[in-house]
């Protein structure tokens, strides 16, 4: 099975472990995991804020990338999420490319969907001694419906526990440009995840997005609190800490 | 309605500010509705409720694919049964018919039960200006008259206040000694509004629906007044949106369904009111004379367009319930009628754009507002197409578009990105220093006033990836 990792910008950038993460976890799985190295952004950014243009451009760009490839896995809900239920509305007007883009979106699975409905992975490589809560990231729960695939996963894990929180599947309030362009509503809104993941009581927070992740952390540790380790679930699974 | 929706960012400063609003929006958040339309919906069968959504929204598009026949016909109807139809193009034309209607009538008082278009049209202080004393007789809508304020919320407006400020209000207002048990207040202020009810002239109410094939108004209530608002006083005023007309009586028991579980997880409300004309002959109560405004303003520019999704909402008010901003700034924010997602998407539509820049931006696009609207209205597909039109129409700050546009060029040059990107995760992680954590990131303040900036770990995924399988080869 040959599988196109898309990476993601922010894991490029902040926490390329995730990455080899992932491929660990897709060879595990079986797949041949390709790489293409012209890969960029998903054209999320510009997207959501209106640049329809850069984003249908970043589009195409990707459908060109990984037009080959049988599946396309990333790390993160949101890009996949991007992918899978946004590309089609920029190709509205291009019966030609619309058609490309729906026959990989099809195709198209955020990393744990992927590994649970898809490659079917048995084992998983990772272990985790403690307890650890979970944080339903937007786009994938509510895009994708990414919500009991991370937890059978973790599941697997020898040595971990799983202590929900309360309103898990509440916003972090990272939003992309939100968290910048209206920062202390943002860092309101991540104070009140951070109140629910201590109240859970776990050692750490494992979620499926870098957004959430750094809004998360950043504000974990900005109110003080330097125990609870802000992981992604492609590490934990993995064993790649 | 003034328009304050340009400053939404100063209003959510002050309102994350201010720690009695901040403990009121708590309490909402953790009892509030979302968690009772969780319940209902639970009761009601998750799935058979999506399948009733699919059903409010396809309800909601016919009426509006044909709204100008249905308006006709609700016109005939309503008129062959003794009411008036009256229509307004805007709010200002709305309050003028209402204000003839006084003087035709000679009324000096008007008890109104909810209508979110009089907010709009600003007809409380038309009709203070003219002489003629309003009393709005929802319990939460006379709170917040006392408190000279507007609504926060569309179903529950004095959600942002406390029961010590009620408390405070009614103590001030009523000139009784004050009361602190719930009971006992809202008695006190059933005995004040008795007064009102008896001694009006008018009664002014919204209308949660038209029905096109009987001419006949709905109103949805839990206290009641909005029964005794249009039946006590010999005239009846119905004002509310031409987008509520909908075909039939059948077509409204479904959409009951939906509203009430989905405002306040009600399997119905306590009340639920129809008129239709005025009093016959031989009829115990009603009104002598009823008439119906149905008002415009700004609804059909959004017909055929972009936002025409909106007009199908029901205004139960699930969006902001289940919304993580309007949660954390509460309704005043918004700046408008409208708060939360749906205002988000209304108030631009109906005041323009370029007047409410801030409100398509002042959501996460979580999209918990789009999973719960009775009506699968989309609004998170709403605000993004509004960000679209405001890029279109050059809107949006020189810098943001500088910046945006510069990210989108780089991304298409996979070379000129891998060097860009190389250098910002080294000169990050170097910022980041021992702590790997950055407290302040110029150019990003927004993010790191009350939030570190975890450091990357340096280098990029695709230089560690082609240095690996150089290795390996």
């Amino acid at each position: 099975m040959r599988v196109g990792l898309f990476v993601t910008c922010l894991v490029d950038l902040m926490r390329p472990s995730i990455g080899f993460a992932a491929i660990k976890l897709l060879e595990a799985a079986g797949c041949e995991v390709h790489v293409p190295p012209t890969q960029t952004c998903c054209g999320q950014p510009g997207y959501n804020s209106g640049d329809r243009a850069s984003a249908r451009a970043l589009a195409a760009k990707v459908l060109d990338e990984f037009d080959d490839c049988e599946y396309v896995v990333a790390p993160s809900g949101s890009c996949a999420g991007m992918i899978r239920t946004h590309y089609p509305d920029l190709f509205r007007d291009d019966a030609y490319t619309l058609g490309r883009i729906e026959r990989l979106c099809a195709r198209v699975y955020e990393l744990t969907d992927f590994l649970v409905n898809v490659a079917g992975l048995a084992a998983v490589p990772g272990r985790h001694a403690g307890t650890v809560t979970y944080h339903d990231s937007c786009s994938g729960l509510r895009e994708l419906g990414v919500k009991r695939q991370p937890r059978a996963l973790l599941g697997r894990v020898p040595g971990l526990e799983l202590k929900e929180m309360d309103e898990c599947e509440q916003c972090c309030g990272f939003g992309g440009t939100f968290a910048v362009k209206f920062g202390d509503v943002s860092a309101a809104i991540a104070d009140r995840k951070c109140a629910a993941i201590e109240a859970s009581g776990a050692g750490a927070v494992v979620l499926g997005d870098l957004g959430c992740m750094l809004n998360i952390e950043g504000r974990l540790r900005r109110r003080g609190n330097e125990t609870v380790k802000v992981l992604h679930v492609a590490e934990v699974l993995a064993g790649v800490l | 309605m003034q328009v304050h929706s340009m400053h939404f960012k100063a209003r959510a400063g002050s309102a994350l500010g201010d720690e009695v609003l901040q403990a009121n929006l708590r309490k909402f958040g953790a009892s509030g509705f979302a968690l009772s339309r969780a319940k209902a919906v639970e009761a009601y069968g998750a799935a058979e409720f999506e399948r009733l959504r699919t059903a409010g929204a396809a309800i909601r598009d016919r009426a509006l694919a044909t709204l100008d026949a249905y308006i006709e016909r609700f016109e005939r109807e309503a008129t062959r049964r003794g009411a008036t139809v009256l229509f307004a193009e805007t709010g200002a034309e709305a309050c003028d018919l209402v204000l003839e209607i006084c003087r035709r009538h000679g009324v000096k008082k008007a008890i109104k039960s909810k209508s979110m278009l009089s907010e709009e049209a600003g007809l409380n202080e038309a009709l203070a200006a003219a002489g003629v004393e309003p009393v709005e007789t929802d319990l939460g809508e006379y709170i917040i008259q006392l408190a000279g304020e507007a609504p926060s919320h569309i179903i529950a407006p004095a959600v942002h206040k406390s029961k010590d400020e009620v408390a405070d209000l009614f103590a001030a207002h009523h000139h009784q000694p004050r009361k602190t048990d719930i009971g006992e207040m809202t008695r006190e202020a059933r005995a004040v509004l008795r007064g009102h009810f008896m001694s009006a002239d008018l009664g002014i109410s919204g209308g949660n629906f038209l029905i096109a094939e009987t001419g006949s108004g709905l109103v949805v209530t839990n206290e009641g007044n909005g029964r005794m608002v249009t039946t006590l006083p010999h005239v009846h005023v119905c004002i509310t949106g031409i987008e509520k007309v909908i075909p039939t009586l059948e077509d409204f028991a479904a959409l009951l369904r939906l509203l009430t579980r989905s405002a306040t997880g009600q399997p119905i409300s306590n009340y639920v009111s129809v008129f239709t004309g005025p009093r016959r002959a031989g009829d115990r109560d009603g009104p002598e004379h009823m008439y119906f405004i149905l008002v415009d303003a700004g609804r059909t520019n959004l017909v055929g367009g972009d936002m025409q999704e909106m007009l199908r909402c029901i205004r139960c008010g699930a969006c902001m319930n289940h919304c993580p901003v309007y949660k954390t700034v509460g309704g005043h924010a918004y700046g408008w009628v409208y708060p939360g997602p749906m205002g988000a998407v209304l108030t631009p539509s109906y005041v323009g754009l370029e007047n409410a820049l801030d409100l398509p931006h002042a959501a996460t696009l979580c999209n918990q507002c789009g999973v719960v609207c009775p009506v699968r209205i989309p609004l998170p597909e709403l605000l993004r197409k509004l960000r679209e039109q405001q890029v279109e129409r050059r809107l949006r700050p020189k810098t943001e578009m500088v910046a945006l546009r510069m990210w989108g060029w780089v991304a298409q040059r996979p070379r000129l990105y891998a060097l860009a990107t190389r250098w910002a995760a080294r000169f990050l992680s170097v910022l980041g220093g021992g702590t790997r954590r950055i407290r302040r990131l110029p150019g990003a303040s927004g993010w790191t006033r009350e939030r570190d900036f975890p450091a990357p770990q340096g280098a990029t995924f695709r230089d560690l990836y082609r240095k690996a399988r150089a290795s390996a080869d």
